[in-house]
């Protein structure tokens, strides 16, 4: 069954209704898109889910785990990894140690104060960024890198905890055409080899449509229409929502 | 006790509370527009009584407390324009060093005009006499204190919240970018509130020359009371600002009249612990809406290469031979360089790694001394014993303040660490029986064994170096990379399961530890300690120690203290003003390259 569920999940801000009872679920190795226009409540929906906000009523549970009041990091043990909108890595590191210390932290290997971190968990880590297409660029420092390669090392990080579901929020958020297509694409394959659910939010909806297995659209904080790509699509009400905000109807899949 | 005397004392601390209150509105508004912290900021206060009692021997009380005040606003906007509109986009870091510079030179302009003795004040005109309270007396000096506070308080709120200058100033607090679209003239809009903040500062401490004497180690005291109240009110809010000096003044108030004056500072404490416990940000503060990251990216460490690694061979084997070369006086400076290159190494493993502003690192130093010299002396233990567990008090020391620091962040930690080590500082001096006072402890030997000046330095070259070592070898640890990614990108560091506090609380207690280790070396060295072993002086040598090596350098520690301990051997005793020609270099390195000296010193490799 679903490895998340989400059931009535609701937020407030003042008088605000940001989210309005949104229950949906994502399934093993299922690519799933958040879309909405702009004020839709995706933000703050992602923020209930990895921990930074504490919705108001609801229900989220991971593996049947409740994720409700836990620390970022205690959801990252439950199993869940993410991405970040504004891209963050460990900017002071290489491109391997950023993912060497996101396996040490998954493996529990932190406390170690004398062994060099140098040798530890090379093959796995060699073996992400193989995944990630980042092989050849491991010895080089983060800050070097350019903007598309750094949203990779951040995948590959965000991998490392071996996550059964993955949070991305604007994977792609600026990125040219090209870019964004690789991007939503490599996290689609990775995700369905390891059987791994992805939750994803993207403006681009020729992105949604080519890579998501399933779509769910918020509007206003609640949620309007669910189903696969085809059948959101023809949507009376997306296409309602969706007229204004986008310029040319989604005709192409 | 009688309900008298408690409504006296509480009168007393609110008349406490409105210098107080003063001083720390100023920081508050200062840092509100500007973004700075100002360390200098009870210098100002001390400027303010200084200049106070020597006007008022010419003008009389009255005026001298205004004019007085008008001086130190004056003077807060001179060093606005000459100093601080250089470093506003300089790393939080260094901008901290160069109010922390004005600290010291601005001591030690008052030591040279107005001498090393504490200077009387006049009692206030018309205000000398007390009044009876019951069968109590007040000063009716406190009933004017007691009634101004409030009355700066609401001058100030309406200040801010009426005219077009305070609109300007919230608007600048709220969002300084926006402000600047806006059209506002920043540039004298921080002037002008970094006068204003320093007006206040200088009128706190005119208005205090009745009760206390002018005297040159107030500015310290001030300034880490000042941190207190504004991390307990909230940093940024004026009307937390007043609530926190009421809670203080009183709690250390109740304190003396309860017959505990030593136990005031214990208090300041445990008021501070419960509030940041409940609310980390203050009564009436908010979470800071873009606190800063580092500045400017910070740089890969490297592990030593294979040249830096023979370096340090011969380095080391040249370090064993020595004494068989050197003079006793030699190897004397030579021990208290491996000393003090340990002390700046442990400084940098919380300020370079971990991130950690700490500009209380002293206190860790002083008390593995003192707790060397309290075991060995009063607990009578053998040296070796208590050379072993001196370091474990100061890192049980770190364990309870690190546990508060981390919990802040920046700036905030920075005023912390302060107010902790001034807080260590006080009870060292004020604690007669345990530490001597202002005495000091003295006839803390070594053992017989180790008698002899070599002997000793063999010790301390093989307990520091043995110390460094595990200190770079814990940054190349998974622990060292966890730190880095802490500080890096912290949001990101718990999204994949680090545990960011607590490994910084750690860091915080090991760089504690190996603090103390210097320290007790350094009393068993010194066969005596003193207060000044943990005073601030010795938290910004360290610091200069660091930013002269160089932040983002493995050794940089290394050479720096190495420099820094060889120059004040050779020039302390020939410089009457150490203090401040410490501060004029500081300041000058800060405005010369106010993108870190690490970065100019590793540029010029």
């Amino acid at each position: 069954m679903g490895v998340l569920m989400v059931s009535n999940l609701a937020k407030a801000f003042g008088g605000v209704q940001a989210v309005a009872g949104v229950s949906f679920c994502v399934a093993a190795g299922e690519m799933l898109a958040m879309i909405g226009p702009n004020g839709a409540g995706k933000t703050t929906c992602f923020n209930m889910l990895n921990g930074q906000l504490a919705p108001d009523a609801g229900a989220i549970e991971m593996q049947g785990q409740s994720l409700l009041g836990k620390t970022p990091r205690e959801i990252c043990r439950a199993g869940v990894g993410r991405t970040f909108q504004i891209t963050a890595t460990f900017a002071s590191m290489s491109v391997r140690e950023n993912v060497q210390i996101a396996l040490l932290s998954h493996a529990r290997r932190l406390g170690s104060l004398l062994a060099a971190m140098e040798n530890k968990f090379l093959k796995e880590a060699n073996e992400l960024l193989d995944q990630v297409g980042l092989r050849a660029q491991a010895g080089r420092p983060c800050a070097e890198l350019a903007y598309a390669d750094l949203k990779r090392v951040e995948l590959a990080v965000a991998l490392a905890s071996r996550p059964r579901l993955l949070l991305m929020d604007e994977p792609s958020a600026g990125m040219a055409a090209a870019e964004r297509h690789a991007m939503i694409q490599l996290a689609a394959q990775l995700a369905r080899a390891s059987k791994i659910a992805v939750l994803f939010t993207e403006h681009d909806m020729e992105v949604v449509f080519q890579y998501a297995d399933r779509v769910i659209v918020l509007c206003e904080g609640a949620l309007i229409a669910q189903g696969t790509p085809d059948e959101v699509r023809a949507d009376a009400r997306v296409r309602r929502v969706y007229l204004g905000e986008l310029s040319e109807p989604t005709g192409d899949a | 006790m009688e309900y008298t005397s408690v409504l006296i004392q509480f009168l007393n601390g609110l008349a406490s509370a409105s210098s107080l209150f003063l001083v720390a509105a100023g920081l508050s508004l200062i840092f509100g527009v500007t973004r700075v912290v100002n360390f200098a900021h009870g210098s100002l206060y001390m400027l303010g009584m200084y200049m106070a009692v020597w006007l008022s021997e010419r003008i009389g009380f009255w005026l001298a407390v205004p004019m007085a005040a008008a001086i130190v606003g004056l003077l807060g906007a001179v060093v606005e324009m000459v100093l601080l509109r250089k470093i506003y986009q300089a790393p939080e870091l260094l901008q901290l060093l160069a109010t922390f510079a004005l600290l010291l030179v601005i001591k030690d302009a008052a030591l040279w005009v107005w001498g090393a003795e504490d200077l009387l004040g006049p009692r206030a005109p018309g205000f000398a006499g007390t009044v009876q309270i019951a069968d109590g007396a007040l000063p009716q000096y406190d009933l004017l204190l007691i009634a101004l506070g409030p009355l700066v308080l609401v001058v100030l709120h309406f200040m801010l919240a009426k005219t077009r200058w305070g609109i300007l100033i919230r608007a600048a607090t709220q969002d300084r970018e926006m402000a600047g679209a806006l059209g506002v003239n920043q540039r004298w809009l921080f002037t002008g509130v970094f006068a204003l903040g320093a007006l206040l500062a200088g009128l706190g401490g005119a208005l205090q020359i009745p009760r206390e004497p002018a005297n040159l180690s107030i500015d310290l005291s001030v300034i880490s009371d000042a941190f207190v109240v504004v991390v307990v009110g909230g940093l940024g809010s004026i009307p937390g600002a007043f609530l926190a000096a009421l809670l203080i003044a009183q709690a250390k108030t109740f304190c003396i009249a309860l017959g505990y004056s030593k136990a005031t500072l214990v208090v300041e404490f445990m008021v501070m612990a419960a509030v940041l416990v409940i609310r980390p940000w203050g009564l009436l503060g908010r979470v800071p809406a873009n606190l800063r990251g580092p500045a400017a990216v910070p740089l890969p460490f490297h592990p030593p290469s294979p040249r830096m690694l023979r370096i340090f061979a011969v380095l080391s084997g040249a370090l064993v031979l020595l004494p068989l070369a050197s003079d006793a006086y030699a190897l004397v400076l030579l021990t208290d360089i491996l000393i003090f290159a340990l002390f700046a190494t442990s400084l940098h493993f919380i300020l370079g790694p971990a991130g950690l502003y700490s500009f209380g690192h002293a206190a860790y130093f002083g008390l593995g001394a003192y707790a060397a010299g309290i075991f060995s002396l009063q607990g009578k233990f053998p040296m070796e014993l208590a050379l072993a567990l001196a370091p474990l008090a100061a890192g049980l020391a770190a364990l309870v303040f690190g546990w508060f620091c981390v919990r802040l962040s920046g700036v905030y930690s920075a005023m912390l660490t302060l107010a902790f080590a001034q807080i260590a500082w006080s009870a060292a001096f004020q604690w007669d029986a345990l530490t001597g006072g202002s005495n000091g402890i003295v006839g803390v030997w070594p053992a017989p064994w180790l008698a002899s000046k070599t002997a000793y330095y063999y010790l301390t070259l093989l307990l520091c170096a043995g110390a460094i070592i595990f200190l770079w070898r814990a940054i190349f640890s998974p622990f060292g990379y966890a730190l880095r990614a802490a500080r890096d990108a912290p949001l990101r560091a718990e999204a994949s399961g680090i545990a960011v506090r607590s490994m910084q609380w750690a860091a915080f207690t090991i760089a504690g530890l190996t603090a103390g280790i210097a320290g007790a070396l350094y009393a068993f060295s010194k066969g005596s300690i003193s207060p000044e072993a943990m005073g601030v002086q010795r938290s910004v040598d360290g610091l200069v120690m660091v930013m002269l090596g160089g932040l983002q350098t493995l050794s940089g520690p290394l050479w720096g203290a190495a420099l820094f301990t060889w120059l004040q051997d050779a020039a302390a005793r020939n410089i009457d003003y150490w203090r401040a020609a410490t501060g004029a270099v500081i300041l000058a390195l800060v405005l010369l390259w106010p993108n870190g000296l690490g970065s100019f010193l590793q540029s010029k490799k």
